[in-house]
């Protein structure tokens, strides 16, 4: 008989070990989806796995993806630390990329080196101000921010969605539902010829080693963690709980609002209905497949990019559906959650005691 | 002569990690009152949890009535005659005693029904209970009867009772221990386990001590003093604190009229509390637990704010509209009740909790942590205190209660306080380190701070307090020095009983001025 018995102390070990062997099961659940979907599992793992870093525009892609995932998913992991649950990165991402688009398209065809740096900093402040509402919320009501998060992305990408087809549509763009293309300095520039990769993959990065630093080093970031482990000692020590909130639903509302304008102004250049294949929701689980922690998030990024990429290539190639992103992302979630509980416990083989000498009153 | 009650033979018990039970032995007689004595985490709980089936042994053998058995579940050793009244009472608060008895017993029985038996075995013993009351209704001590009267209506033959004066005023103890004596003479075994030596030696007939999981030895507790159980429980012989009179200085800590609402239900609202403290001075404040401690503390911290700045004065300047972190800026200092989860974060180091409210002594420069002026500091508090741990890199949760309680009291001492306000400092500590944490605030009263120390142990506020008060209903009696007062009288103002008299010296005093005039 096996039982789950709780550890003496919470292993290191496993908490590394979880989300490898997470990734571990996705491969094996998928390969037996490929397989029972009358594909042959090894070619689609290549086709899925593979195919899409054979080429230097493979790879391109690989990191162009990774930007938005990293870059939402550094701010989220502060806010988790510090138990706010921000969810609601992607109506951050979409405000962002409004708010850039705005200051875009108010200067017009205007040539300026400060465009862009503008509208990079417009992009910031939207995500802020679209984060600020459930920090207002939570702070003032006691509102949870999980649920006034989450609502507000759809209100985002209403707003997004009157945007394009109303005021901010292109007069020249034959009726189609998108502003009009940006002008070459209001975009993020190529790093890399014959690939997509632009500077947003640099400020991910760079932003990434500066929550390390955050976290790890600052007495705002230790501040943040006490009121994520033991809230009752971050009141005691007399850490507000109010600033805490605001400073983790900013940070976060900070980097998604960088990555909508980042993609509006890197790899689509224009605003269109949608901005977000779903980043600021799968910045969910890359942060918590990171383990919260910067280096491990810039790996998880990484993979949940290749599983964007994959999922294109199958559709491509095999003929599968597009939720098999969804499909691999679900998995990846599922088997970390439950690989989490081996964290704190473990299965143990019992065996059943003898009966004690002498029989029961 | 007939065969012990029960007996326990070489019980051994381990948990991942730690043997809690090492080839301990138990033998109770039938109406004998049999005390279990030992530290923290000497291994009382796992005993016990394992007479009443809670938990089984690794290794051992247990004997009821003489005949060998296996307890494998709480409800089995009910069938067996095995009572226990825990020290945290499960009962429900919006049912009336009745229905929570009813709910609690193996048979099933109409709550309507069980009234007459309820009223019948609580005159018996002398245990006032109404059935039809509601318990949220209900005081501590009252709260402790219906648990009692509800393992009675069993007819055990074994009473289990786990700290059962902790929450009691020393009338309410004087009244449970007649109840015991008489259950005693009835025949029924009670086994008692407690930390308080003076209530074993008045109660017990046998005492049976364990050291860390192992067996301690035996005494008859009439014949020992409390030194010689202590010695028996740490195994070494206990220092006294001394207290040496000292000239108090100036007022440190004022409040005036404090009165709040208690945000909770069932809370207790403080109403006018006037105290001062000067500097110098350890101020004490008994009271069972539930009169108002919780709203106390949380006004004088900052995590409740007062409705009027002045309610609260430290050296003068008025404090009451300042949060947590000003206040300490100020000079405050404070030892919570809980320590983890509250005075120290559970899953860090001791370093990063001494960073928690240690960043005034130069942890932080420029919004960055030094962390290795945290673990300095961490190091000196492990060292002054005699912490016991692996290093300053030990998570908190890895400490025993008393080690981290001496930590965070570590922790406050050695920032230098003006005004240390410490809630229950050696609750659930063992007798060592209670002994060095008491000293340790003396030293620190001598140095010129102010200290207010909220307790249920009477016995230590009366060893380390200048001045003594009781917070009964959410209201502060008069103060008064150790040595004009007394156990009785303190005893009885923890009821509730100085309202009254408060007002009868008030007129006195008022009659005497007006023959004065």
């Amino acid at each position: 008989m096996l039982r789950l018995e709780r550890r003496p102390l919470p292993s290191a070990r496993m908490r590394l070990l979880a989300p490898l062997i997470a990734a571990l099961l996705m491969f094996v659940t998928g390969f037996a989806v490929f397989a029972l979907l009358g594909k042959d599992p090894l070619a689609a793992c290549a086709v899925f796995f593979v195919k899409p870093l054979t080429s230097l525009y493979g790879l391109g892609e690989l990191l162009v993806k990774t930007a938005p995932l990293l870059l939402c998913a550094i701010g989220l992991a502060i806010g988790f630390r510090a138990n706010v649950w921000n969810i609601g990165a992607e109506g951050q991402l979409t405000i962002g990329a409004l708010a850039g688009t705005g200051v875009a398209l108010a200067f017009g065809d205007t040539e300026s080196h400060w465009i862009l740096p503008a509208m990079l900093i417009a992009g910031v402040l939207g995500g802020m101000a679209w984060a600020a509402i459930p920090a207002l919320l939570r702070t003032r009501f006691r509102t949870s921010e999980i649920l006034t998060s989450l609502m507000l992305v759809y209100i985002a990408q209403m707003l997004l969605a009157y945007l394009v087809h109303g005021p901010w549509r292109d007069p020249d763009g034959f009726n189609f539902p998108q502003s009009r293309m940006f002008n070459d300095w209001e975009l993020l520039p190529i790093l890399v010829d014959g690939t997509r990769i632009n500077l947003g993959i640099v400020f991910a990065l760079l932003l990434a080693g500066l929550s390390w630093l955050f976290t790890d080093k600052t007495h705002a970031g230790y501040r943040l963690q006490v009121a994520g482990l033991a809230p009752a000692a971050a009141a005691y020590a007399g850490f507000s709980e109010k600033r805490n909130v605001w400073l983790a639903l900013l940070i976060s509302g900070a980097t998604a609002g960088l990555a909508g304008i980042g993609e509006v102004a890197g790899p689509i250049g224009q605003l269109q209905t949608t901005v977000s294949p779903g980043y600021g929701f799968a910045a969910i689980i890359v942060a918590f497949v990171g383990r919260l922690n910067a280096f491990g998030i810039v790996l998880a990024a990484l993979l949940m990019s290749l599983l964007y990429l994959g999922g294109e290539q199958a559709q491509i190639d095999l003929g599968l559906p597009s939720a098999i992103t969804g499909l691999f992302q679900g998995l990846l979630l599922f088997y970390l959650l439950a690989m989490d509980a081996f964290v704190n416990y473990r299965l143990r083989r019992v065996v059943r005691a003898p009966a004690a000498s002498g029989a029961a009153a | 002569m007939s065969p012990p009650r029960l007996a326990l033979h070489g019980i051994t018990k381990r948990y991942p990690g730690v043997v809690a039970n090492d080839g301990v032995g138990l033998v109770v007689q039938p109406g004998e009152i049999h005390a279990l004595l030992g530290e923290n985490g000497a291994g009382k709980s796992t005993l016990m949890k394992i007479v009443y089936g809670v938990t089984r042994p690794d290794e051992g053998r247990i004997e009821w009535e003489g005949r060998e058995i296996r307890i494998d579940s709480p409800a089995q050793a009910r069938a067996l005659g095995i009572g226990m009244v825990f020290q945290h009472f499960s009962l429900f608060e919006t049912l009336s005693v009745a229905e929570n008895i009813a709910l609690a017993l193996d048979a099933h029985e109409k709550p309507a029904a069980l009234a007459p038996r309820i009223r019948d075995v609580s005159q018996r013993y002398g245990l006032p209970v109404d059935p039809d009351r509601l318990v949220h209704s209900m005081s501590v001590g009252e709260r402790q009867r219906v648990e009692i009267v509800r393992c009675l209506l069993q007819q055990p033959k074994l009473l289990i009772m786990d700290e059962p004066t902790s929450v009691l005023t020393p009338q309410a103890v004087q009244q449970l221990f007649v109840t015991l004596r008489r259950l005693a003479d009835e025949g029924v075994s009670i086994l008692y386990i407690s930390h308080k030596l003076d209530e074993i030696r008045e109660l017990c007939d046998v005492a049976t001590v364990l050291r860390g999981g192992r067996p301690g030895g035996q005494a008859v507790p009439r014949d020992e003093s409390n030194d010689s159980l202590a010695q028996m429980m740490i195994g070494r012989e206990l220092a006294a604190c001394s207290l040496q009179p000292r000239a108090p200085a100036e007022i440190e800590l004022e409040l005036t009229q404090l009165t709040l609402d208690s945000g909770e239900p069932f809370g207790v609202a403080l109403q006018g509390i006037d105290l001062r403290v000067r500097g110098g001075e350890i101020v004490g404040i008994a009271g069972v637990s539930g009169n108002g401690q919780k709203e106390l503390l949380a006004a004088l911290s900052g995590e409740t704010r007062c409705t009027a700045r002045g309610m609260v004065r430290l050296a003068g300047d008025p404090v009451g509209h300042l949060d947590p972190a000003q206040r300490r800026r100020r000079g405050f200092g404070f030892v919570p009740e809980e320590r983890l989860g509250r005075g120290a974060v559970p899953a860090m180091s001791l370093a990063q909790n001494a960073l928690l409210t240690g960043a005034p002594k130069g942890l932080v420069r420029r919004g960055f942590v030094r962390m290795g002026a945290a673990r300095t500091f961490a190091r000196q508090i492990i060292e002054r205190f005699a912490v016991k741990c692996r290093d300053e890199l030990a998570p908190a949760n890895s400490l025993s209660g008393g080690n981290l309680q001496k930590f965070i009291v570590g922790r406050e001492i050695l920032l230098a306080p003006k005004v240390l306000i410490v809630a229950q400092p050696t609750w659930g500590v063992d007798v060592g380190a209670a002994q060095l944490i008491r000293q340790a605030l003396i030293d620190l009263r001598d140095q010129g701070a102010a200290l207010l120390v909220i307790s249920e142990e009477l016995d230590e506020l009366f060893e380390i307090s200048d001045r003594i008060a009781v917070l009964a209903g959410g209201r502060l009696s008069p103060l008064r020095e150790p040595q004009a007062t007394s156990v009785a009288e303190i005893g009885r103002w923890m009821a509730g009983g100085f309202v009254g008299e408060a007002l009868d010296a008030f007129i006195e005093i008022e009659e005497a001025a007006d023959a004065a005039a």
